[in-house]
């Protein structure tokens, strides 16, 4: 037991001290804050505004917005010629009272982005229903004003009642949220922190360190030495990420003003994740109350830990068969990254459907298990997922690395001293089958 | 005493017997050569004396019990002929991280590596790393971590290879030093000439089999097919049979003779100085361990058999 502490210690600080451990650590927070901050900044710059000419005076009062990007102005001089003389941007054509005339149409000399086109086109259909309400005798702000009430009523909430007729308020959107990043996360450290263990594995056999190391140790030792080591390593640089995350975005809170942060979050060209994460953020309270994290939290180290320490074996059981070429490595690997990729598409549709057969077998299944179950758990134990299923898919997994880690170890133990040529298939199967 | 024995050790691989029924046991004390042709299961049998691999048959005694290789492993230090270092690691802390692993404390490493070090003259070679050494540094490091623990037995696969002669030397007198203090040395090698110059007593193995095991001194005079120099101030001239010897050869000034089987050297001196020859030398040719280890590694038929479809591998690699 001592001597596997020394060599998980030599594996955690060894890596640990490496100048790309330090930089990886460092950079990426920095490089989310970078990327953060860049749109934010990108954002603001775009709201110098475009001047654009339009063609009829019409409707140029309902087409004025302060939260548009262009500003609109009726010229008479102006014409689909001679707009940029007059300091336009771009020309704005409108046909409202007859198509057959011809569609709109923006006329300008560079092209416009997408988003300033969606914005103007926006604008114009705005027009165009003002006109039509007041022709209808509505105001635009009586209808504004009941929206605004109406935005201020809680959304239908779902609720879910048990046998004993408990009820639970479920919340999709966070369910979703938590259920796709844990999910990602977990592939992400299974290839990241599988490859390592892979490539320490092959550094040992081809430094001709583990013959010495294992006139020492027992090679089962020396491989889950590494294991836990490297385990070290990824919650270490996890715990890391986080705070450095934490203090760097409380720093730039400081130094970003909050009107610019607030434009910022209107414009932001976000993917669909960062809306969510934007609307979590608004909605605090929901947040923290909206799913049971203590369950969440737990569920992930275990499920971490448990797949980590299921691939991570297979990961080292391959580093110890293979020879000098790195390609060998790669046709070796794909039998172990196929379930890990097939667990992250699963995954994707476990989300939205998190009791489908499909999804029930693939979180029971300890090759899926760790990536699709945690997208199954956002949803609510024991309402999407009953206690029953948690604890055997748990299990499952458990009996899932126990079992890994003894095949990898019978593996590993003949491979990392077989010196010259690449095992087969065939060969590794007889050294399982093998007693000690 | 013993400080190991090997009885009927077998080890038997999908594919070939590796150690097919070995026995012998080694002095302590003594340094003890273990050869054979390559693939003959020398590192096979480490192996299983090391604790790496258990024999499939047989047993080892190790100090006058049974083998326990996670309670002996301390008193064992192994220097295999694929051997190598952390690359990235300091050199200090890699010999202090392999003398922990064989069990001992932080402090006692210490004091021993620094005591090493010193006496190899590596004492600034602490904060180095092993990508800086060259090859003949890291061997230099290589035996120290063997031998840090003081180990009863010292295993050393090939210790010399890489080595110029001035660190060849250096290496040799502390592996004589180390037997002075009663540590058994196993010596695996085909480098001939150095078991000649160090070993006390050999085993030859060949496909797995032991072929010869003996006194190096036994063993020579167990080989020695009746070979004799003899120097002259001038060459007599030879005709006539009915000589006690046969001529095999001559060299400058001196005969090379082999003595007929009911002869003796004195019935050859004899022969000459009726010749009125005069006599300046006469010796007797005792056969190398080279020449011996040919003969039996050529004269066991599986073991040529081996010899040339490895050969032929070794031509359809290139």
């Amino acid at each position: 037991m001592n001597k596997i502490f020394i060599i998980i210690k030599r594996e955690y600080l060894s890596r640990v001290r490496r100048r790309a451990f330090v930089v990886s650590t460092f950079l990426f927070p920095i490089f989310i804050i970078l990327i953060i901050t860049g749109s934010v900044f990108l954002a603001v710059k775009s709201t110098e505004k475009l001047r654009i000419a339009v063609s009829d005076e019409h409707f140029i009062h309902s087409l004025k917005s302060d939260s548009s990007s262009a500003i609109f102005e009726y010229n008479p001089d102006a014409n689909q010629k001679n707009f940029d003389d007059k300091g336009y941007s771009a020309y704005l054509k409108l046909h409202p009272a007859d198509f057959a005339e011809g569609v709109d149409s923006i006329v300008t000399r560079k092209s416009l982005g997408l988003e300033t086109m969606s914005d103007i086109r926006s604008r114009i259909r705005k027009a165009y229903e003002n006109t039509m309400l007041e022709q209808k005798g509505i105001s635009r702000t009586t209808l504004d004003s009941v929206l605004n009430v109406i935005s201020t009523y809680p959304n239908a909430q779902q609720q879910i009642v048990n046998n004993e007729g408990q009820v639970k308020e479920a919340h999709e959107g966070l369910a979703y949220g938590i259920g796709f990043g844990s999910g990602f996360l977990m592939y992400l450290t299974m290839f990241i922190f599988g490859a390592m263990v892979m490539r320490g594995v092959m550094e040992e056999k081809m430094n001709r360190i583990a013959e010495v190391v294992i006139s020492s140790v027992k090679p089962f030792q020396l491989m889950m030495g590494k294991i836990i080591g490297i385990a070290a390593v990824g919650l270490t640089q996890f715990l890391m990420w986080i705070v450095l995350l934490i203090i760097l975005f409380s720093a730039l809170q400081l130094f970003i003003p909050a009107d610019a942060m607030a434009h910022a979050q209107q414009n932001m060209p976000g993917s669909q994740n960062a809306t969510i994460a934007m609307k979590i953020m608004q909605q605090k309270d929901a947040f923290m109350g909206g799913a049971n994290w203590p369950l969440i939290i737990s569920c992930f180290f275990f499920y971490f830990l448990g797949g980590y320490l299921f691939y991570a074996a297979l990961f080292a059981a391959v580093g110890s068969v293979v020879n000098e070429d790195p390609q060998e490595a790669q046709s070796l690997m794909l039998p172990i990254t196929m379930p890990i990729i097939l667990a992250f598409v699963i995954l994707t549709s476990t989300i939205s459907h998190p009791n489908s057969p499909t999804a029930f077998w693939a979180s029971m299944i300890p090759f899926t298990s760790p990536i699709v179950m945690m997208g199954r758990i956002a949803n609510g134990v024991p309402e999407a997922v009953p206690w029953w299923q948690l604890f055997l898919s748990m299990a499952l997994l458990i009996l899932g690395f126990i079992f890994t880690t003894w095949l990898a170890g019978k593996i590993y133990r003949t491979g990392i001293l077989l010196y010259g040529k690449r095992a087969t298939w065939k060969e590794m199967i007889k050294w399982i089958r093998r007693s000690s | 005493m013993p400080i190991l024995e090997l009885s009927h050790l077998k080890k038997y691989f999908a594919s070939q017997k590796a150690v097919d029924d070995i026995s012998f046991s080694v002095d302590q004390g003594s340094i003890f050569g273990l050869l054979g042709p390559n693939g003959a299961g020398k590192t096979t049998l480490i192996r299983m004396i090391t604790g790496i691999f258990f024999p499939d048959e047989g047993e080892i005694t190790f100090n006058g019990r049974k083998f326990h290789p996670v309670n002996d492993v301390i008193h064992i230090g192994y220097m295999p002929e694929e051997r190598g270092l952390y690359k990235k690691m300091k050199i200090g802390e890699q010999a202090l991280y392999l003398a922990q692993l064989k069990g001992l404390s932080k402090k006692d490493a210490m004091e021993k590596i620094k005591e090493w070090f010193t006496r190899l003259e590596m004492q600034s070679w602490w904060n180095k790393k092993v990508e800086d050494l060259s090859k003949g540094m890291s061997q230099k490091l290589q035996f120290v971590t063997t031998v840090l623990h003081e180990p009863k037995l010292i295993i050393l696969d090939e210790p010399f290879s890489g080595l110029d002669p001035v660190n060849s030397n250096i290496i040799k007198d502390e592996i004589y030093k180390l037997a002075q203090k009663g540590s058994t040395i196993i010596f695996s090698t085909h480098r001939m000439e150095q078991v000649e110059e160090i070993c006390d007593h050999i085993v030859l193995i060949s496909k797995g089999k032991k072929i010869l095991d003996g006194s190096v001194k036994q063993v020579k005079q167990d080989f020695k097919e009746s070979l004799y120099s003899i120097g002259f101030e001038q060459l007599p001239s030879m005709n006539g049979s009915g000589t006690p010897f046969e001529i095999l050869g001559q060299k400058e000034q001196s005969y090379i003779v082999r003595i007929h089987q009911n002869n003796t050297p004195n019935d050859v001196l004899k022969y000459f100085l009726q010749q009125n020859a005069v006599i300046l030398s006469f010796n007797e040719i005792l056969p190398s361990l080279n020449e011996i280890f040919i003969k039996l590694v050529e004269g066991t038929s599986v073991s040529r058999q081996f010899l040339r479809t490895e050969s032929v591998q070794e031509k359809s690699k290139a």
